[in-house]
């Protein structure tokens, strides 16, 4: 029953850029992200915050966008999929992810690539057990973890060269 | 969702006066069981408080005798919390276990334990800890330890006009170190089928001078058993000592059978549990005392 007489104005800055939305009280940030904004990279599957698929960064916080109202991040800045490439240069876990064959039908794709960015922006050197601690809310039915894995350790790698190149 | 109406208030002052308002109101921390709740039409509340930009609710401080950790400050927060973590490692065990990166990125302490879920694993950790509630209410404040603000599963204390405002624990003194331990069938995402929070202080000859042991999944709310703090309290740990607060712990619990485990399964692994626990907070101790 969210009528447009009770959406509120939210400010906030998405993936760099400050964005002006209308937001039912109720509304969900992954809704707002995909059918406000036309962020539609995010993906919804449980809804519940059990699978990963919705993770977004608000304020470089990784969260599920399906358990935050969108009205919370008013004034905060939120990084979805679509603002992790640079251009069209990708991000090295998205290229590892390719290289590796780490995605199949791709629905898990965008919030492993946002959560394991995540990862690696605070731990460049994580261990293999980290990395699954990091992306156990994470659920892939299709690869079986392991190209996953090994694609985020691989980009780490790249990363750290980056870093002492 | 019917919420009608989104409300941020500044201040301990402004979040009482919207509570006042009455209301099917919901207080909104991380939302990891709040947002659930509504989806899944456990709950509608009509109106939702975010308690996030209140000072006091999200602060976490260490001070002299008491650290205080404010009711909405995330699981994550207090984890990159060096001192708490190091002082309350087994708090800090804890809230590493519940959910993924992503819930821990927004759950709170202070929710676990309005939740009152029986297998929430903070509790069983802020008991072994002696922590406190401090509770706003429009006639003033009022301390609770965390054992008595349970009242049954999903039930707390809180009266309707009533906030959690912080959870305050006494510094651990010289010696003392906390453990959480629990059993899940995988090894993350998933609810205890029995935890157990203890706390326990040596001397420097080993003997122990406190001890509190907290038990969770197995009871409508996790406990405080001071019969298996007794138990350990002027031994240094021997087997006999740690046998009689294995009992102790069992005799305490009361466990429902369900598809995570039967009631004497439940009672068995606490008891192995209780006894694991205190060995690694002995070990955590002496490897303080060695560095």
């Amino acid at each position: 029953m969210n009528t447009p007489l009770n959406k509120l104005p939210i400010q906030a800055v998405i993936n760099g850029e400050p964005k002006m939305f209308l937001a039912a009280p109720g509304q969900i940030l992954a809704d707002v992200l995909r059918d406000e904004l036309e962020l539609i990279g995010t993906k919804i599957g449980c809804n519940t915050g059990d699978c990963g698929a919705c993770s977004v960064l608000v304020n470089d916080r990784l969260v599920c966008s399906c358990l935050v109202l969108a009205a919370e991040v008013e004034g905060q800045s939120v990084q979805t999929i679509e603002g992790i490439a640079d251009g069209a240069v990708l991000h090295p876990v998205q290229q590892k992810l390719l290289e590796h064959g780490g995605l199949q039908c791709g629905i898990c794709t965008p919030g492993v690539v946002v959560a394991a960015k995540a990862l690696l922006d605070s731990n460049p050197n994580p261990t293999e057990e980290q990395a699954r601690y990091w992306l156990a809310g994470n659920l892939c039915r299709c690869t079986g973890y392991d190209k996953i894995i090994h694609a985020v350790l691989d980009a780490a790698k790249v990363i750290r060269e980056g870093a002492a190149s | 969702m019917a919420i009608q109406e989104f409300i941020a208030p500044k201040s301990l002052t402004e979040a009482q006066s919207v509570i006042a308002r009455g209301g099917d109101a919901a207080c909104l921390a991380g939302g990891t069981d709040l947002l659930v709740g509504i989806r899944l039409g456990m709950r509608d509340p009509n109106r939702v408080i975010d308690l996030k930009h209140i000072p006091e609710l999200t602060a976490l401080e260490v001070g002299t005798d008491q650290l205080f950790i404010g009711a909405a400050a995330s699981a994550y927060d207090i984890l990159h919390n060096s001192e708490i973590a190091s002082l309350c490692p087994g708090l800090a065990d804890a809230l590493d276990l519940i959910g993924s990166t992503q819930i821990q990125g927004r759950c709170s302490a202070g929710g676990n334990l309005c939740n009152a879920s029986p297998a929430a694993d903070s509790i069983p950790a802020l008991i072994a800890n002696a922590a406190v509630c401090r509770i706003l209410g429009n006639s003033g404040e009022r301390m609770l330890p965390v054992e008595e603000f349970l009242v049954g599963p999903g039930q707390n204390a809180l009266n309707d006009d009533e906030l959690l405002v912080q959870l305050i624990l006494p510094k651990p003194a010289p010696g003392t170190s906390d453990t959480y331990l629990r059993l899940t069938p995988r090894t993350e995402m998933d609810i205890a089928v029995a935890g157990t929070g203890i706390s326990i202080t040596l001397d420097t000859a080993g003997v122990c001078t406190a001890a509190r042991v907290a038990i969770g999944a197995v009871a409508p709310t996790a406990l405080l058993v001071e019969a298996a703090g007794q138990a350990l309290i002027g031994s240094k740990l021997e087997d006999n000592a740690v046998a009689g607060a294995v009992a102790a712990a069992r005799a305490a619990a009361s466990p429902i059978s369900d598809k995570r485990g039967t009631a004497e399964y439940r009672t068995h692994v606490v008891g192995v549990l209780v006894k694991r626990a205190i060995q690694r907070a002995q070990a955590r101790i002496n490897a303080g005392a060695k560095a």
